[in-house]
């Protein structure tokens, strides 16, 4: 779940290092992760605790905005890192970032996933899953798509807000959704779409922040936004639709750096995220899927979400080619 | 690069006789260029790190760029608008805020709850906007009630109605400042002599008027040209793009450092350009050789006509801003419970948030104050009269353009500098701090020069023949009249740095959280009762700290007077 909610004026490619002082006692493990994922209500503090149990080590969070200021901060930092994993990046950044040269093969035993499609990267170990959704106010929307295609010709009058590709990942996961099913027609799609946009906001949180404050009765989120509501608010207001076409997939990676291949811990942890001690924490606390065996059974809630029928997901490395052209394919579509 | 600062040593060739303090002046060009050094820094941090080659490659494809030229029009088209409008609507309120009694509740209330814009994040702000005006908002619902449909704010007007809610308080609170200088006497004696209100309007406010809008329209400009959040959210869509969000692609996405800091010096240029245009015309008010003691408020209250005008533009004023403030704070004031206040991540928020506020703010008035009395001395240089030079006219302006220098690339520029020295974490609050502070100066600089220079201009020649310079003449002299005006700048200061993401959120992290980060986060993860109830206690902080720079100063002035 990492939200780029960022950028803000002023976005966020930076974080601010420790210093790490080693005297050779307690072995450190350096993560750098994005920030709802080390926030006090975030899995990070538990991660933490249940890692040392098993380490005997000291595992340091450090924390930038969201997956695209992780990517950045390696790059700022120009090799010389001090992170031995960084985890939150996603699958639209993973070519990207294997191409720095700053990651290392995992070597991990993945036989545990359970990622819809499979998963064959060498570099990076998934740590969680989730579907981007339109998410509806049900005290105002009466009629609920049951497609892409009946969302998209659907009551002009009844506005979703959503994320702008160029600065968030929902935003760009929602253009790649399109692209996927639409292929070449998809600006036809994104003109059809832009009849139903209220606003384009830069980041997840403020186009989250007018849907629950009932400025507008739609928006681009996640399948298992809901579950947030019904299990921390106990509310069912806010409520998944489910398209027959199926959901674009958005897969959460840890990868482990050059520094970290050095680091016995570093490997210990790629096996640890796999594990159901990671997996456990990860649903009600960064409300995705998890993407591994858990121990004991997921909130009935999360049964009730909408189970896509099947996974959306065009390949990183198409994705990181053909970015850059169909984002100009969406501006021009959206400035007609 | 600072050429234009250097004329400040110049004038003692032009006084001989006068022997003026060359401290003074060189602190003065040091305060200026601070702020300067900062985005120069960063700028060089980044092309070092830039591939060799690669600034030329992005200079050929800037060129060419339609994407780029269109986003660029909107930017200055945006920031242009916004800050005639917000300058234009804070000119009739600062006449009717300087008509009030000055130590009265209203005008106290009024400039406490012109604090508040400064220091809510932007995202914030957004949201209580879009309560009031918004497509379900309290008055688009009541309109409609009515019978009346309100065309949908998405588009260039809402930008426009939000830059005027964060910036025409701004401005209105700089022009008071520079009405607060004229003195007492004249509008005594603009009374004594029958002068119509247009006549004493025409005759003893307008050269204040000119001068201090002039400044606050580059200021807004140049703050509306940077807006991010507020225009891609309002905006509607991606017709309204500014130049920080092309910055944004280049810098976050494509990792395209050598573009980055061409369009860093592509905003720089338009703005330099637009601030040029605007001129700093308004010549100068004289200051008079009066005390300022005299308030003839009464005589002003006979003026029955324009005093209900200036209720009427008050009350309306007071409306616009206070509303989303007022959404803001309902959502907020049933979130708030004992337990979020005594999380211990809110307590260091807070803690974090208000000793950087404080620090900054310190340093941003300090440095303003240097500043500003450099150029009272210039100005006093030239005895007062003829045309501000050049140098006098530059030291306001320059240390000004950090404001459109992106918070984003001074953050990456520091790093990249700091992290050859393995220094990224332990200089990391003091570059935040000297950011905030930096961008803070130009604010406290405009509150604090018109002050300073009306004393120097009313005291110059009396302190000069009674031989008092030095600590004696800062503390006997110039202090005592400073001291509501730098007050007045430090809370103004604080208020900024209070709501400051940038830099803080750039730099600062698992151990430097602020509340706007805090709040921000929050609302990253679902938690928006949680920000609602933050960015309440984030306005009630900022009211707090205004009230306690108002009461401060006044009882400074009742001091003075016993």
């Amino acid at each position: 779940m990492f939200r780029p909610t960022t950028l803000f004026a002023t976005s966020t490619i930076l974080g601010l290092v420790h210093v790490t002082l080693a005297f050779g006692q307690t072995p450190t493990l350096t993560v750098y992760t994005y920030e709802s994922f080390a926030a006090e209500w975030g899995p990070g503090p538990q991660v933490e605790k249940a890692f040392e149990t098993q380490c005997a080590c000291d595992l340091k969070f450090i924390a930038v905005a969201d997956g695209v200021a992780l990517l950045n901060r390696l790059r700022l930092e120009a090799g010389r890192t001090d992170a031995d994993i960084v985890l939150g990046l996603d699958t639209n950044l993973t070519t990207e970032a294997a191409a720095t040269g700053y990651f290392a093969p995992h070597e991990t035993e993945l036989s545990a996933l359970a990622i819809p499609g499979g998963w064959d990267d060498p570099t990076f170990v998934p740590f969680d899953f989730g579907f981007f959704a339109v998410v509806y106010d049900s005290e105002v929307v009466t009629d609920v798509p049951s497609s892409m295609e009946a969302f998209l010709a659907g009551d002009p009058s009844v506005k979703i807000a959503i994320q702008d590709p160029r600065t968030s990942t929902p935003g760009l996961g929602l253009m790649l959704w399109l692209k996927a099913l639409y292929g070449d027609e998809a600006p036809a799609a994104y003109e059809k779409l832009a009849q139903r946009v209220l606003t384009v906001t830069p980041g997840w949180s403020e186009a989250y922040g007018l849907f629950t404050n009932g400025e507008v009765p739609m928006v681009l989120s996640y399948t298992t936004s809901p579950a947030y509501h019904r299990i921390a608010e106990g509310s069912d207001r806010y409520k998944a639709a489910e398209f027959s076409e199926g959901h674009y997939m958005q897969v959460e990676v840890a990868g482990m750096t050059t520094k970290g291949a050095e680091n016995p811990l570093a490997r210990q942890f790629l096996d640890f995220v796999v594990s159901p001690a990671f997996q456990d924490i990860i649903p009600e606390t960064n409300w995705m899927l998890p993407s591994a065996a858990t121990s004991k059974p997921l909130n009935p809630v999360f049964g009730e979400l909408v189970q896509p029928k099947k996974a959306i997901a065009l390949a990183p490395a198409e994705i990181a080619a053909n970015r850059r052209e169909w984002i100009d394919e969406w501006i021009a579509a959206f400035s007609r | 690069m600072d050429r234009s600062v250097q004329p400040l040593t110049t004038w003692p060739q032009r006084h001989q006789g006068m022997r003026r303090p060359h401290a003074l002046v060189i602190a003065g060009t040091v305060a200026a260029g601070l702020p300067l050094l900062l985005a120069v820094f960063a700028i060089a941090g980044l092309l070092v790190q830039a591939p060799g080659g690669s600034l030329t490659e992005a200079l050929g494809a800037l060129s060419s760029d339609a994407y780029l030229w269109r986003v660029a029009r909107f930017t200055v088209l945006q920031a242009g608008l916004s800050a005639i409008i917000s300058v234009a609507l804070a000119v009739p309120v600062a006449l009717a805020l300087s008509g009030l009694l000055a130590d009265g509740v209203t005008r106290r209330w009024l400039l406490v709850l012109f604090a508040v814009p400064l220091a809510l994040p932007q995202i914030v702000t957004v949201i209580g906007i879009t309560a009031v005006w918004g497509e379900q908002g309290a008055i688009t619902q009541t309109a409609s009630a009515i019978g009346v449909d309100l065309p949908s704010i998405y588009g260039l007007t809402g930008i426009l109605m939000a830059h005027v809610f964060f910036n025409m308080p701004l401005a209105a609170r700089l022009i008071l400042g520079a009405l607060d200088t004229v003195p007492g006497e004249y509008h005594r004696l603009a009374d004594q002599l029958g002068l119509s209100g247009f006549s004493r309007f025409r005759i003893v406010t307008l050269p204040v008027i000119r001068r201090s809008a002039g400044e606050a329209l580059a200021l807004v400009f140049m703050l509306c040209v940077t807006s991010f959040a507020v225009v891609l959210t309002l905006g509607g869509g991606p017709r309204a793009t500014t130049l920080e969000v092309a910055l944004y692609q280049a810098l976050a996405f494509d990792f395209d450092l050598a573009r980055a800091v061409l369009l860093t010096f592509v905003q720089l240029g338009l703005t330099l350009m637009v601030v040029a245009a605007i001129g700093l015309s308004g010549g100068d008010a004289a200051a008079g050789d009066t005390t300022g003691l005299f308030r003839p408020v009464r005589a002003r209250r006979s003026h029955t006509s324009r005093l209900s005008f200036g209720s009427l533009v008050l009350v309306l004023a007071t409306l616009y801003v206070a509303a989303p403030i007022a959404a803001i704070v309902l959502k907020g004031i049933g979130s708030v419970s004992a337990d979020l206040v005594v999380r211990a991540d809110v307590r260091d928020a807070l803690a974090t948030s208000l000793a950087i506020a404080f620090a900054s703010a310190s340093l941003a008035v300090v440095a303003a104050t240097v500043l500003a009395m450099a150029a009272a001395e210039q100005a006093a240089g030239r005895q007062f009269r003829g045309k501000p030079g050049f140098a006098e006219q530059m030291a306001l302006l320059v240390p000004s353009l950090i404001l459109v220098v992106p918070a984003m690339v001074i953050a990456a520029g520091w790093f990249i500098g700091l992290r050859a020295f393995e220094m990224q974490a332990s200089a990391a609050p003091f570059i935040i701090v000297a950011v905030n502070a930096a961008m803070a100066m130009p604010f406290a600089a405009r509150l604090v020069a018109p002050t300073l220079r009306a004393s120097a201009e009313r005291t110059d020649r009396l302190v000069r023949s009674l031989g008092v310079s030095g600590w004696d003449r800062w503390r006997l002299v110039t202090w005592p009249a400073l001291r509501p005006s730098a007050l007045a700048a430090f809370a103004f200061a604080m208020a900024l740095s209070l709501g400051d993401l940038g830099v803080v959120a750039l730099f600062g992290s698992t151990d430097l959280v602020t509340l706007p980060l805090l709040i921000l986060r929050s609302m990253g993860s679902y938690r928006s009762s949680d920000a609602a109830a933050l960015s309440f206690l984030l306005a009630l902080l900022t009211m707090a700290l205004s009230f306690l720079a108002i009461r401060l100063a006044r009882h400074d002035r009742d001091g003075a007077a016993s």
